[in-house]
């Protein structure tokens, strides 16, 4: 049984824009199975559904058409089931302002019917460094400290299937690796995770298998190893002080003063760097690395750049 | 604790962190009241021909507290979990709508009777009414609390703004609590407005409850037991289905 199911899966909202009844269309029949003790990372640019996907699982939203199971469970049908199996951290650092941390959190126990649950706050609250704020107000706490307590909220219930809806955006580097130790060990004592991140060396570093969203499809979904050997095996990477020339800048991927060419044989780089000697130019620091998950992401997203998002849009 | 029980003690605890401002500032109001319309109308006003103005007064506003702050509690908490987006830490819970219900009215009750324990501890030096029959002084006071707690839960999910909660608490529920019969008995108003009076269930609330502080009352308590009954039945099957579709908090 998988730990959590989509089978198409469709959500669409009232337009933002556009004439009255017209619908935006954030997922377009999504199927997508993770198997129990998986950690697995859903990516893809903002606006592709991925937030979506994480409130119709959490019961936050509901899918028009299609069926969503956390373990089986139903998550309309069965929804305290499916509740009680996820633990979900919130992508918005949201708080309530009138208790404490050890409060809110033996409040969040509380919702869940579990009575006495102070040794299992306790070591939530070691695991993400917070021991000494326990009786502190949330009020007090700084953004990185909110965002441990949302972590731990969504644990309190030792929920079997974790959901973490971009943890780690604008925290330090600290609580990352405080945070993926935790994770990566609720993971290892069978939890199935599933992460959306925009830190894609994180995905890569914990995720087994990977789905790509865009524009609310499923545009890739393999192993994090299949999906890196498919890409293109390397990269061209050098700074240039001047503009390259459009035939060139179409081909690359432009940082600053930093171009990036994927290339997958020496003669391919060869040709790259003859083609910037005769433009005038003159390639400073270069290298050539191994494509990773950003360059598997962009030439993915690249190839899918016909839909873009909401075209799918269908008048109610 | 169970589940429900959790929401509705966290619901307490809200509003009992702030009390000063959510039971003391109500009762100091009431006192204000008593003050002022008591001391101006004491020797002028006599009600059901042999109650003193003061004495009158009390429950009123002993029941227009219970019923405003009823309705305060529940809506202010919804409207401002929503908004600050901490309404989530609920959502994500296995509680379902009558949980909800139950937890959010509950706990308008419970600071609807503080307060109005509160208004009653305090203006019960100015005038005191008798206690003819406390059975329908609880059944009232619990009934009206209830109701205001579910109205407060149709505001607060209605209201996505704090400018729509102040407009529906401005708008409906201030008009409806003065013009109940708070500071007046309905049968010295002029006969078309007798009958204005009786379409407002609010009315009934507090004539219930003032009968059973003096086994007199406008209308028989009987007639404001259907009523308020029924008028809560009615408020309560449409929170509850409020809250049973998720209305603007599951999209």
């Amino acid at each position: 049984m998988p730990a959590i199911s989509f089978q198409s899966v469709s959500k669409s909202y009232p337009a933002p824009r556009g004439p009255k009844g017209s619908t935006f269309l954030a997922l377009d029949g999504v199927s997508l199975d993770i198997e129990e003790g998986e950690f697995f990372g859903l990516l893809g640019p903002n606006g592709a559904g991925k937030t979506t996907m994480i409130s119709i699982l959490a019961g936050l939203s509901r899918a028009n058409s299609g069926r969503v199971s956390v373990l089986g469970h139903d998550v309309q049908r069965d929804y305290a089931q499916a509740r009680r199996s996820l633990g979900v951290v919130p992508q918005e650092l949201v708080f309530d302002p009138f208790f404490t941390v050890r409060e809110a959190l033996r409040i969040q126990s509380g919702y869940f019917g579990i009575k006495n649950n102070d040794a299992w706050i306790d070591e939530l609250l070691s695991n993400l460094g917070l021991l000494d704020k326990a009786n502190a107000n949330m009020r007090q706490l700084s953004g990185g400290m909110k965002r441990r307590v949302l972590v731990a909220q969504a644990l309190v219930h030792k929920p079997p299937v974790i959901v973490l809806d971009e943890p780690t955006a604008g925290v330090d580097v600290e609580l990352r690796q405080t945070l993926w130790q935790f994770i990566a060990k609720l993971n290892k004592q069978g939890h199935t995770v599933l992460l959306t991140t925009h830190y894609l060396e994180e995905a890569e570093a914990l995720c087994g298998r990977i789905a790509m969203l865009k524009s609310g499809r499923v545009v890739a979904l393999d192993h994090t190893s299949e999906l890196l050997k498919a890409a293109s095996s390397n990269v061209l990477r050098f700074k240039v002080d001047s503009e390259l020339p459009k035939v060139l800048a179409d081909k690359a991927r432009i940082t600053g003063r930093i171009v990036q060419f994927p290339a997958h044989d020496a003669l391919e780089i060869e040709n790259y760097l003859a083609a910037v000697r005769e433009a005038g130019l003159v390639a400073h620091d270069v290298e050539i690395r191994k494509a990773d998950l950003e360059d598997v992401f962009l030439d993915v997203m690249t190839l899918h750049k016909d839909s873009k998002a909401g075209t799918s849009g269908v008048t109610a | 604790m169970s589940g429900w029980q959790t929401l509705l003690y966290k619901e307490v605890l809200r509003f009992w962190k702030v009390g000063f401002q959510t039971v003391g500032a109500p009762v100091l109001t009431a006192v204000m009241y008593m003050l002022i319309f008591g001391h101006v109308l004491q020797d002028q006003v006599k009600v059901y021909g042999q109650v003193s103005y003061t004495a009158f007064l009390v429950p009123g506003l002993v029941m227009m507290s219970i019923l405003q702050n009823a309705f305060a509690n529940s809506s202010s908490s919804l409207i401002q979990s929503k908004i600050m987006g901490s309404l989530v830490f609920v959502l994500l819970t296995p509680l379902s709508h009558w949980h909800w219900f139950l937890a959010y009215v509950g706990s308008s009750v419970v600071r609807g009777l503080l307060v109005g324990t509160g208004v009653f501890a305090v203006t019960v030096f100015f005038g005191q009414p008798g206690f003819v029959a406390p059975l329908w002084i609880l059944v009232f006071a619990i009934l009206g609390a209830a109701m205001l707690g579910a109205l407060g839960v149709i505001a607060g999910l209605w209201s996505e703004k704090f400018e729509q909660m102040a407009a529906f608490q401005n708008f409906v529920i201030m008009p409806m609590t003065f013009l109940s019969g708070v500071f007046y008995s309905i049968h010295s108003l002029p006969p078309f407005w007798q009958k204005v009076s009786h379409l407002n269930p609010f009315f009934y609330m507090i004539d219930g409850f003032r009968h059973g502080f003096f086994g007199i009352s406008d209308v028989s308590p009987w007639l404001s037991l259907g009523i308020v009954g029924s008028a809560m039945l009615i408020v309560s099957a449409i929170a509850v289905n409020m809250l049973r579709t998720g209305y603007k908090i599951r999209h």
